[in-house]
């Protein structure tokens, strides 16, 4: 499954378009991350914690976004884009959708 | 008097430890600015016609990053006043220069020799009690292009 958020795929010819594919999660840290965070908001730097959150969870919505592809007999997924929002303190959203395709 | 010492130990640690943390990492954003050079990142939505059919990767970069206490005191002296906030110009300056980094060591590991289409998405995840915005998310991704050898393709 080739996922790109380019309209095209070089080299190759698109046969069909298959409509909007996505998937999304939302997820949190447990309690103690969050202490860390608000310590490190004292001496700044990176927020290892949350950096680390947010790429997994961004892999699931991504995994979650080629099943559905799959699922309707797509063998690629174009144009993807991200976007992330917070539900609440310590918790966000993260979300990823594409058109699926049929490559030759 | 008991606050203002609180106060003062805060913005003394958030000084020392932002300054050094800061220092740090532009030296490392730099370093390996010069590291990555041979594989551009492009923000053209679409490959010239005359590059030739690459496999291609969906990349990703991203960082959270925080201010110190002493940066987001002075933002909110700067907010009385209005203007340039200088202290969290470097904070989204360093962010963003992190995730593409990022980006690109993710593009290395496949073996890239370009990147595509770079988006850069801010968002900001956390956010303290008084409500300010505490640290940032930013997030670069884009297609890599992975040369094929031409038998193989």
């Amino acid at each position: 499954m080739i996922v790109s958020n380019m309209e095209i795929i070089p080299g190759k010819h698109i046969k069909e378009h298959l409509g909007l594919v996505q998937g999304s999660t939302v997820r949190t840290k447990h309690v103690g991350r969050d202490i860390m965070a608000s310590l490190k908001n004292i001496f700044g730097g990176e927020l290892l914690g949350y950096t680390e959150l947010l790429s997994e969870s961004r892999e699931e919505a991504v995994d979650r976004m080629k099943q559905q592809a799959q699922a309707i007999g797509a063998n690629a997924v174009i144009n993807v884009r991200f976007s992330t929002s917070s539900v609440t303190q310590g918790a966000a959203e993260l979300f990823a959708y594409g058109t699926a395709v049929v490559l030759e | 008097m008991a606050d203002l010492i609180v106060l003062a130990v805060f913005l003394t640690v958030g000084y020392v430890f932002g300054r050094i943390a800061e220092t740090r990492h532009y030296k490392s954003i730099k370093e390996r600015e010069q590291q990555y050079r041979y594989l551009p990142a492009i923000s053209s939505r679409i490959p010239p016609v005359s590059q030739p059919a690459d496999a291609s990767i969906l990349v990703t970069g991203s960082v959270v990053i925080s201010v110190d206490y002493f940066k987001r005191f002075l933002a909110s002296l700067r907010t009385l006043i209005g203007g340039r906030v200088i202290s969290y110009e470097s904070l989204l300056d360093r962010a963003r220069r992190e995730a593409i980094l990022r980006m690109k060591q993710q593009a290395e590991s496949f073996g890239a020799d370009k990147v595509f289409n770079i988006k850069l998405e801010t968002a900001s995840i956390s956010k303290n009690a008084k409500g300010k915005i505490g640290s940032i998310e930013v997030l670069a991704y884009g297609t890599a292009l992975v040369p094929v050898e031409p038998d193989k393709r």
